[in-house]
């Protein structure tokens, strides 16, 4: 039995961001096991006082070049819940296909080309290209679609243009969204196939109960606005997000960290998952079924089975979406207009792939940003990822070094943090051994 | 067949947008593995080879620890190729360089954040080591990477286009949004994106750098036109650009203050700050 180790993973590879995960076992004891956070910080709050209040969605779309719809999104609501803008049901609905463009491209990357390569024993998609060509083939093919989605109505998936305070600048073809239709119907079997491959993979066997939040909306599985719901059955208005996030700082993480009822929290695609599996669409929840994945489900690793989960739903529901687009037509509408006055504040709240996203702005009557803040969904993470790890470490502790090395590394990897935004990732250092 | 060049990506302080770009390009061009060999890619893959010719470096140089980094690329790599604004421009990252470092340090991570988040004002990697191609972009224009792999492959040297944005936006026969009362930096901006922006009816922001002739003075006077402020202006000329411009000194074409004034009081706002511990 190992009475010592001391793992150093410098720089996990294959996530977002710089990290480094430190672990130090001295006879039997974890003296320190802790995802430390190396990445630059980059002040984004800071950066945006005294900016015009359209450039927000701009600037903050460029803190993560993955979730950068996600962050207009938020960046939008904030503004327009701060100068009372009134959505029409169409912008409200072509942003929903946007963001699930987003969501389908940076789960299919996750999935397939961060987490697989564990599975199937390839240092990374690189080489998978080499031993799996059909499986790599596959996910480009899904991530092209993903990606032409968010193209189709905002003009880029890094960095979106045409979503604008209000609404749209630009409004796409029917001709253009006939076609990403028949696409989004010839995608069903490559999302069956990814069913198929993820309900093979053996993934760990491990349990920790924690606290899930994430955000829910009355009538479907939605990511855009809502309440702040937590396991622990609370349920707020998203101006309330301080009294969940708690941030604050830890001495080895570039990154906030947070607390609601209990030390941590999860956000992300299980913890959307746990609380409103009922509202997937059907095909998402036989899914679920076949992956073995069952509400309420402990197991962080399963994150990334949710994340397939949400695929099926996402595509489900990007043809639904689509099909009212097409039966409703697009109508060339301005962007809604805004309403300035002295000091106004408003928040915005998305679920992105990574979990719960809050921006929240002051603007002046001159339509400067006075006060910003960012809360995003990596930082809410960290703290759990910690306790995760501190929960892990005894169980593997026999186990070889590499197993130890690797096992830590996919634990993290199943979070997807995306350190970018919450600052950069990874590393595992055994320390003294 | 000779061996294949050897490629290596570093990302610096970025949004790592467009290393993803990169990856998006792959989904049409897998072809692309057949020419080059990647040995280091952090964001797709695990495995590091120290040995590379081309390195393609995304992200602003934004404290001290970055330059050392920096330079051993350099002094491994034959050619160093900035990737996107923010390692050629400073792009985003240098709007925080209208603020001294305490003040951005202070009202992100309150005032115990001042020791714990190293950090300086914010740099494109040129200011740090000799750069010898850049794709400009926030983020790079994944078929202006294609061109720019190819043409070093040939062992060219790519070239950007020194024309305004205009004429590649004209070429699409777009309605000119100044015309429409919508601003638009087009004028002044280096073309080569295929006018994506103005093309998705949004005015161009200048991302990809100013062309060579570019006149600050007529487009200010095309924007206050549209009933723009002059803080307004500034802030659109300085979004991607601001370092080049607080770099111009007094010529800067800018009205109001893009650099820390001496004797700013700390901010005392708490409201992107977390509680102390
Ligand atoms: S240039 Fe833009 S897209 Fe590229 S890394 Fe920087 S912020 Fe991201
Ligand atoms: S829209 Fe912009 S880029 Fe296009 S012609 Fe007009 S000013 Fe030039
Ligand atoms: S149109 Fe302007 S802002 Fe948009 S990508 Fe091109 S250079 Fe950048």
């Amino acid at each position: 039995m190992t009475e010592n180790i001391k793992v150093n993973v410098h720089h996990v590879t294959r996530v977002e961001g710089h990290g480094n995960i430190v672990v130090d076992v001295r006879g039997g004891t974890i003296e320190k096991c802790e995802l430390q956070i190396v990445e630059s910080p980059r002040f984004f709050e800071a950066m945006l006082r005294g900016r015009p209040y359209h450039q927000a969605s701009h600037i903050t779309s460029r803190i993560c070049g993955i979730c950068a719809c996600g962050h207009a999104t938020a960046s939008l609501r904030a503004t327009e819940r701060a100068l009372k803008v009134k959505l029409s049901e169409q912008t409200i609905r072509l942003r929903k296909l946007v963001f699930h463009g987003e969501m389908l491209d940076s789960h299919i990357l996750h999935v397939y080309m961060l987490v697989a390569p564990d599975f199937l024993g390839v240092g990374s998609v690189i080489p998978l290209a080499k031993t799996h060509p059909e499986v790599v083939k596959r996910a480009l093919r899904m991530k092209q679609f993903a990606g032409d989605l968010c193209a189709t109505f905002a003009g880029r998936h890094t960095h979106p243009i045409a979503m604008t305070v209000g609404g749209f600048t630009q409004y796409p073809s029917m001709t253009r969204v006939e076609e990403l239709r028949e696409r989004a119907e010839a995608m069903i079997a490559d999302v069956d196939a990814t069913v198929e491959l993820f309900g093979t993979l053996p993934w760990p066997n491990f349990e920790r109960e924690t606290e899930y939040v994430a955000l829910v909306q009355p009538d479907e599985y939605g990511f855009i606005d809502g309440m702040i719901a937590s396991s622990d059955g609370y349920t707020l208005p998203v101006e309330q997000y301080r009294s969940v996030t708690n941030e604050r700082l830890v001495p080895h993480s570039t990154a906030k960290h947070t607390a609601f009822n209990r030390d941590s929290y999860m956000v992300g695609a299980l913890a959307r998952f746990n609380l409103k599996h009922e509202q997937l669409h059907p095909r998402a929840k036989a899914a679920a079924e076949h992956l073995g994945l069952r509400a309420p489900c402990y197991n962080p690793f399963l994150n990334s089975a949710a994340q397939v989960v949400e695929i099926v739903h996402c595509v489900d529901d990007t043809i639904r979406l689509l099909d009212e687009t097409l039966t409703r037509g697009i109508t060339w509408e301005a962007p809604a207009p805004v309403t300035l006055s002295p000091g106004a504040r408003g928040v915005g709240a998305c679920d992105v792939p990574r979990g719960t996203l809050f921006h929240e702005y002051q603007i002046g009557e001159d339509g400067l940003i006075e006060e910003a803040n960012c809360i995003i969904p990596t930082g809410q993470n960290l703290g759990n990822i910690d306790r995760d790890m501190r929960a892990l470490v005894p169980k593997i502790l026999t186990e070889p070094e590499d197993q130890i090395r690797l096992k830590m590394e996919m634990l993290v990897r199943a979070y997807d943090p995306c350190i970018s935004c919450s600052t950069h990732f990874l590393n595992v250092e055994f320390v003294g051994k | 067949m000779a061996t294949k060049p050897k490629i290596a990506f570093f990302d610096f302080t970025s949004c790592e947008g467009c290393q993803l770009t990169v990856i998006d390009l792959l989904q049409t061009h897998l072809g692309l593995l057949d020419l080059v060999e990647i040995v280091q890619f952090r964001e797709a893959m695990s495995e590091k080879d120290e040995d590379y010719q081309i390195a393609f470096v995304e992200g602003s140089c934004t404290r001290k620890g970055d330059e050392a980094r920096l330079l051993q690329i350099r002094e491994q790599a034959s050619m160093v190729v900035a990737l996107g604004a923010c390692a050629h421009l400073g792009g985003i990252n240098a709007l925080k360089n209208r603020w001294a470092i305490e003040n951005v340090q202070t009202y992100v991570y309150g005032k115990n954040g001042k020791d714990a988040y190293e950090s300086y004002p914010a740099r494109p990697i040129s200011a740090v080591i000799k750069v010898d191609a850049v794709i400009p972009g926030c983020p790079i224009d994944r078929y202006e990477f294609l061109r720019v792999v190819q043409l070093i492959l040939q062992g060219r040297k790519p070239r950007l286009p020194d024309y305004p944005l205009c004429v590649e936006c004209k070429l699409k026969e777009n309605a000119c949004l100044n015309t429409l009362g919508k601003p638009c930096l087009g004028p002044i901006t280096r073309a080569g994106c295929n006018a994506i922006c103005p093309t998705y009816g949004d005015g161009c922001e200048g991302c990809r750098g100013w062309h060579p002739e570019a006149n600050f003075t007529y487009m200010r006077e095309i924007l206050r036109g549209h009933g723009l402020s002059d803080a307004e202006i500034d802030a659109r000329f300085t979004m991607f650009n601001h370092y080049q411009f607080q770099h111009m000194g007094d010529e800067a074409p800018i009205t109001t203050p893009i650099s820390p004034a001496k004797d700013e009081p700390l901010p005392t706002s708490t409201f992107a700050a977390p509680k102390e511990a």
